[in-house]
This record gives C-alpha cells, sequence and structure tokens, in this order.
C-alpha cells in the first residue's frame, strides 16, 4: 500500500502535498457503507420506540375529542344492580320501588368524564370508563406481589452471595435464573390449577381467585429478577468492605445485613424497582389468576382487575375504532408512561446515587 | 439472645429463602409432569384437536408457535446484531446517540408485553396493514387483520432487546488485541468487524437467538389480539392468516373451556410441551453462554 502512495506522489510529479489515502477507493465505499447503514439500523431502536409513542397514543384521542352525549330514551334506561334483588313476582320490574323517581337523572355521559368514576361498566347501556377500580386492584395485587417477592428474593441473594460456599452458589444462581424462564402461561395456569385451591383450603374464602393468589403468582414472576439484580449488587460491593468489617470483629450475618446490604442498597433499590414495573405490566397471571371482576374493596381475598388484563382481556372484542377500544389504548399509554418513567427514574437516579457513592471513597 | 444464636437464626433464614424458591420451581415442574406426561405421546404431538378441543392433539399449536418464531428470528436477529455491532464498535463513549440508543434499548426491555400489543394493532394492522389492502387490495381486507406476519413482527420488537445484549456481552469478549493485531495487517474497520469481530461472537449470536426463541415461544400477551386464534381448522397457507400458538392455546383452554374434565388432560400437557421446550432452550442458552465466559477468561 505504501508503494501506491509513493507511486502516486512520483506520478503526480509536485511538491504539492496530496490527501494520501491509505487505502483503495473500493474498499473505503465499503467501509463508508457499511458504518452508515449499520448507524441507521441502530437508530431505528429509537426509532421503535418513538413509534410506540406515537401510536400508542394516536388511538387514544377519540376518548377525549368524543364528546357526542349519546342520549337514550330515559324510560328505556334501568340501571343495573347485582346481587340480592327481591323482584316481587306478579310484579314487573318497573313497578318495583327501587327505579328513581326522577328518570330525567339517567343520562349517557360523556365517556371522559367517566374515567375517574367508580364503577368499570363499558359494556352496557350506559357505558362507564371507570379507571378507578381497575387502579386499585392494579394496586393490591402488586403490594401483596412485592411483599412476598422482594424479602424472599433479597434474603436470597444475601445467602448466594455471602453465606453459600462457591460450588452451591454455582447451582443455586443457575436454578432460580430457571424460573425466569417460566413463561407467565405456565405460572398463571399453575396458580389457577393448583394455587388457588392450595389457598381457598388453608385461608377457606369465597372468591377462589383473588388478589391474593394473583398477587403470589406475580411474585413467582418477580422473584428471579429481584434476585439476579440484588445478587449482582451485593458482590459488586469492594471485597475490602468485607474484609476490613471481619477484621473488626463482625461475624458473617453482621457484616452482611449492616455493611454490604447498605453499600448495595442502590442496587437492590433498583432491583425492586424493575421488579414492580415487570409485576405492574404482567398480563397472563392476571389473567388467569385474579378473578378478573373490577370491584374496589380492602379485602386481599375479593376477585381484582388490573390495568393489563383489561386490555388482554377485552381489546379481542371490541370494535375497532369506537370508544371502548380508545379507553383500552388510554389504558395502554398510562401503563407505558408508567413503566417508562419508573425506567428512567432508575437510570438516572440510581446511577447518580451509585456513581456518588464510590466517588467518595478513596 | 447472644450473637451467635442471632448468626444461626438469620442465616438459617436466608438459606430458607433460598430452599422456598426452589421448592416453587420443583413443585410447578412436578405437578405439570405429572398431570401431563400421561397424556404426552408422538399421536399428541403431530395430530390436529378433535370434538371441538376435547380429544386429539396440538399439531397445529406447535406449528404454529414455530412458525411465529421463526419469521420472529429472521426479522429480529439481523437488527439486533447491527445495533450491538454498533454499540460495541461503532459508538463513542460519551455521544448523545448512543447514549439514547442504549436508553431506547433499555426502554423496549422494560415495556409490558401487552404494550406491544397494543402497539401491533395500532401500528401494523391499523396503519400499516390497512394502507396496504388500500393501495394493492383496492380497499379489500387482507393485511389490515390480525394474521402471524403481524403477530411474528410484534413479537420481533419484544425480543430485539435480548439479541442485542446477548450479542454485544459476546462481542466484548473478543480480546482488543485480536482487533488490533487485523487493523495493523492493514484492514479496514468493516473488514475487521465481517472477518475477525462477526465469527468470533457467533457463539453470542446463537445465544441471543436462542433465548429470543424461548421467550417469543411462551409469551402470549403481544399476540392475544395480533394473529393468535384457538378454533381454527387449518394451519396458516399464507402470511395473512391466523394461527394457533401453545401458550395462547394454554389460556384460553384453561379459562374458557366448556367441558372441564375433558380438556383438563390436554392442559396439562400442553403446558408440559411449552414447558420442556422453553426449557430446553434456555439450558442450550446457558450453556453457551458459560462457554463464552470460560473463553473470555
Amino acid at each position: 500500500m505504501i508503494h501506491r502512495v509513493l507511486k502516486q506522489k512520483r506520478a503526480a510529479g509536485s511538491n504539492e502535498p496530496e490527501k494520501i489515502s491509505f487505502a483503495g477507493k473500493k474498499f473505503r465505499f465499503s467501509d463508508w457503507f457499511a458504518e452508515r447503514l449499520i448507524k441507521v439500523v441502530a437508530f431505528m431502536s429509537i426509532a421503535i420506540v418513538a413509534l410506540i409513542f406515537i401510536f400508542v397514543f394516536r388511538e387514544t384521542f377519540p376518548v377525549f375529542r368524543m364528546d357526542a352525549v349519546r342520549t337514550v330514551e330515559s324510560a328505556n334506561l334501568v340501571p343495573e344492580r347485582y346481587g340480592e334483588e327481591a323482584v316481587n313476582p306478579g310484579n314487573s320490574i318497573a313497578s318495583s320501588t327501587e327505579i328513581p323517581a326522577s328518570r330525567s337523572d339517567i343520562k349517557v355521559s360523556k365517556p371522559s368524564s367517566t374515567l375517574l368514576s367508580t364503577d368499570w361498566m363499558p359494556v352496557s347501556d350506559n357505558p362507564r370508563y371507570g379507571l378507578i377500580p381497575l387502579f386499585f386492584g392494579t394496586l393490591k395485587v402488586t403490594i401483596i406481589a412485592l411483599l412476598f417477592a422482594a424479602p424472599i428474593a433479597i434474603l436470597a441473594a444475601i445467602y448466594t452471595s455471602m453465606f453459600a460456599k462457591p460450588r452451591i452458589r454455582e447451582i443455586i444462581k443457575p436454578a432460580i435464573e430457571l424460573l425466569a424462564g417460566f413463561p407467565s402461561v405456565v405460572i398463571g395456569f399453575f396458580a389457577l390449577m393448583v394455587l388457588a385451591t392450595v389457598f381457598q383450603d388453608i385461608f377457606g374464602y369465597a372468591s377462589r381467585l383473588n388478589a391474593f393468589v394473583g398477587g403470589f403468582a406475580m411474585s413467582l414472576a418477580a422473584i428471579p429478577v429481584i434476585y439476579t439484580i440484588t445478587e449482582d449488587a451485593l458482590t459488586a460491593v469492594p471485597k475490602t468492605y468485607i474484609e476490613a468489617s471481619l477484621g473488626l470483629g463482625a461475624s458473617r450475618r453482621q457484616t452482611a445485613f449492616q455493611v454490604v446490604l447498605p453499600a448495595a442498597a442502590p442496587g437492590i433499590f433498583a432491583a425492586v424497582i424493575l421488579g414492580l414495573g415487570r409485576i405492574f405490566g404482567e398480563t397472563m397471571i392476571a389473567l388467569m389468576a385474579t378473578g378478573n371482576a373490577a370491584l374496589t374493596s380492602m379485602n386481599p381475598f375479593e376477585s381484582v382487575r388490573t390495568l393489563s388484563a383489561t386490555i388482554g382481556a377485552e381489546m379481542a372484542e371490541v370494535v375497532f375504532g369506537d370508544t371502548h377500544y380508545s379507553v383500552l389504548f388510554l389504558i395502554g399509554s398510562l401503563l407505558f408512561i408508567f413503566t417508562f418513567a419508573l425506567n428512567a427514574i432508575s437510570e438516572f437516579y440510581i446511577k447518580n446515587l451509585v456513581i456518588r457513592k464510590y466517588q467518595s471513597k478513596k | 439472645m447472644n450473637r451467635n444464636r442471632k448468626d444461626i437464626i438469620i442465616e438459617s433464614l436466608t438459606g430458607i429463602s433460598v430452599l422456598l424458591i426452589i421448592f416453587i420451581i420443583i413443585s410447578i415442574l412436578a405437578i405439570t409432569i405429572k398431570g401431563g406426561w400421561p397424556n404426552l405421546s408422538w399421536k399428541f404431538l403431530v395430530e390436529f384437536p378433535k370434538d371441538g378441543m376435547t380429544k386429539g392433539g396440538i399439531f397445529p399449536a406447535i406449528v404454529g408457535t414455530a412458525l411465529m418464531t421463526l419469521i420472529m428470528t429472521i426479522a429480529a436477529v439481523p437488527f439486533g446484531v447491527t445495533t450491538a455491532i454498533y454499540l460495541s464498535e461503532y459508538a463513542k463513549e460519551n455521544s448523545v446517540f448512543a447514549k439514547t440508543i442504549r436508553f431506547a434499548v433499555k426502554t423496549l426491555a422494560v415495556v409490558p408485553s401487552i404494550i406491544f400489543g397494543l402497539f401491533g394493532l395500532g401500528f401494523f394492522i391499523g396503519f400499516i396493514g390497512q394502507n396496504m389492502d388500500k393501495i394493492f387490495n383496492g380497499g379489500v381486507l387482507k393485511w389490515g387483520q390480525p394474521s402471524i406476519l403481524w403477530a411474528s413482527l410484534t413479537m420481533a420488537l419484544l425480543t430485539l432487546p435480548v439479541v442485542i445484549v446477548s450479542v454485544e456481552e459476546a462481542i466484548r469478549t473478543i480480546p482488543v488485541e485480536m482487533r488490533e493485531a487485523s487493523l495493523a495487517l492493514g484492514a479496514t474497520k468493516w473488514q475487521t468487524i465481517r472477518r475477525v469481530v462477526l465469527p468470533g461472537s457467533l457463539t453470542g449470536i446463537l445465544t441471543g437467538t436462542i433465548l429470543a426463541i424461548s421467550r417469543g415461544a411462551g409469551e402470549v400477551a403481544p399476540i392475544l389480539f395480533t394473529g393468535a386464534a384457538y378454533y381454527l381448522a387449518d394451519l396458516p397457507h399464507s402470511l395473512s392468516d391466523q394461527f394457533m400458538s401453545l401458550g395462547y392455546h394454554i389460556y384460553i383452554m384453561s379459562t374458557q373451556s366448556a367441558n372441564v374434565d375433558a380438556t383438563l388432560p390436554i392442559q396439562f400437557a400442553t403446558t408440559l410441551v411449552l414447558l420442556l421446550l422453553t426449557f430446553s432452550l434456555n439450558a442450550i442458552a446457558v450453556i453457551l453462554r458459560y462457554r463464552i465466559r470460560k473463553k473470555a477468561k
């Protein structure tokens, strides 16, 4: 190649500083082209996230634009009632005393105004899209799931990184990561078939599928996530901390809980956040094990409906483009915003915590 | 309570947590095997379902899952590998572009799977599919509805981060000296990538592909309304047909089956098939990854 350059210079025959190329033109083009192409393809991942943003949000606009108040003949509108209802034989429903006196109170309302109500009843003459029971259900299941998953996963991680012999660690770590490989349908199936009956025998409640069963099953899905990241955070703590603590006479257990655990706190926090995100968006387990009834109650043994389960259950049956369809997309947008924010917080805030922590140590 | 006793109690507590997790894993495996093994037979795997899903086999579900993951892999792996090459070879560590891409990949990794389903419905089916129908079919509904093509592409987006992370990890294990040697011999950057980096990270690409396939076969939420169906008389003949899937089959059968006594054994057997499938794929990937890490040491 140097010969080619020298020949070029000689052929040019002048002393002007020519631009020297150390490669033939043919190679340079494919290099340039490859680099451009690779950059474009890499950019697609940003484009995909942007597209998801755009197209999921796009379908929610009709909810807010729709101010058509569907006027239905009030005489034909009968409010739904569930539960005990004594219908006297011989009397028609119309004459029962449960119908409010003023029929004009019952009117169909604007979809966006029902979003904050406590009724999720999208399929009725008077559709109400109250999101509150769905949020409540999601919250219930998430809290129950984290209450089980976080302690168990963190304790297991402490054992694996601090107390276990290296050979046992080699077995435990992959074994628990095996749980991560179970599809959520399988965990949901297990909860539906086995856990529901087992817990009903232990606790004796009425609804076989409820927030407790669903929450417990979701914790099974979150445990591997929290475990893996916590274990990584714990093993990342500098060995000098551990050695110093043991050197001062602390026991293994004291070192683990009073030195290593606080040092790995940002990582453990990130792990729990990630587990939280996983639980929040989990659909199949919710569909199969939570009972799918949009109830708002403090009792953990009552059926609930989560946000993602609502989308999963009802999307297949909505008319493309109508109000119900748009409200389901609205729920999806809220889920997306929430997980996006969770991820952003854990990325920037946690990173800063970790950097500050280790920068200040000499 | 003296310190030694406290130590023993608390250390045992952490050990019990580990045992608890392992106990749950074994229970799930044991119950699935106990319920499904008696019904698992070669016939079960190659027959079509009969009598309204109460008898017969799950052949179309297996074929559907296989086809879907095949299309998904063809779509996802080239993209994933290219992005991983960019992140490990071309990206300058502090550039805004590189940081944004990493953030985008991380975002894709944590987005709930059902959101991908919504995206598939709103973008692939609602935008691309319907416009394709307008342009090519004169308005006749063919692409603007759930089909195996859109479901596979939706899954490809879901599994993209998995591929990227695995491949990037494998590329990073190639020692800098090899790259420098190649450049010193006069090869260009692209030649180095093509002839040194890519062949060296083939195991990592394989690992990423296998993990993606395992994830794709197991996830149900994205295909709930982008292409999966329960009662299909025939195998999908074209990209615009719907398909049956193992995970979707388990879901529908266990929650909406009319005759639970008859379908229960089939449910367990199908779950066992799915579990064995994802299990073996994950096991292969773990072994491959172990080999990569050993090579790096």
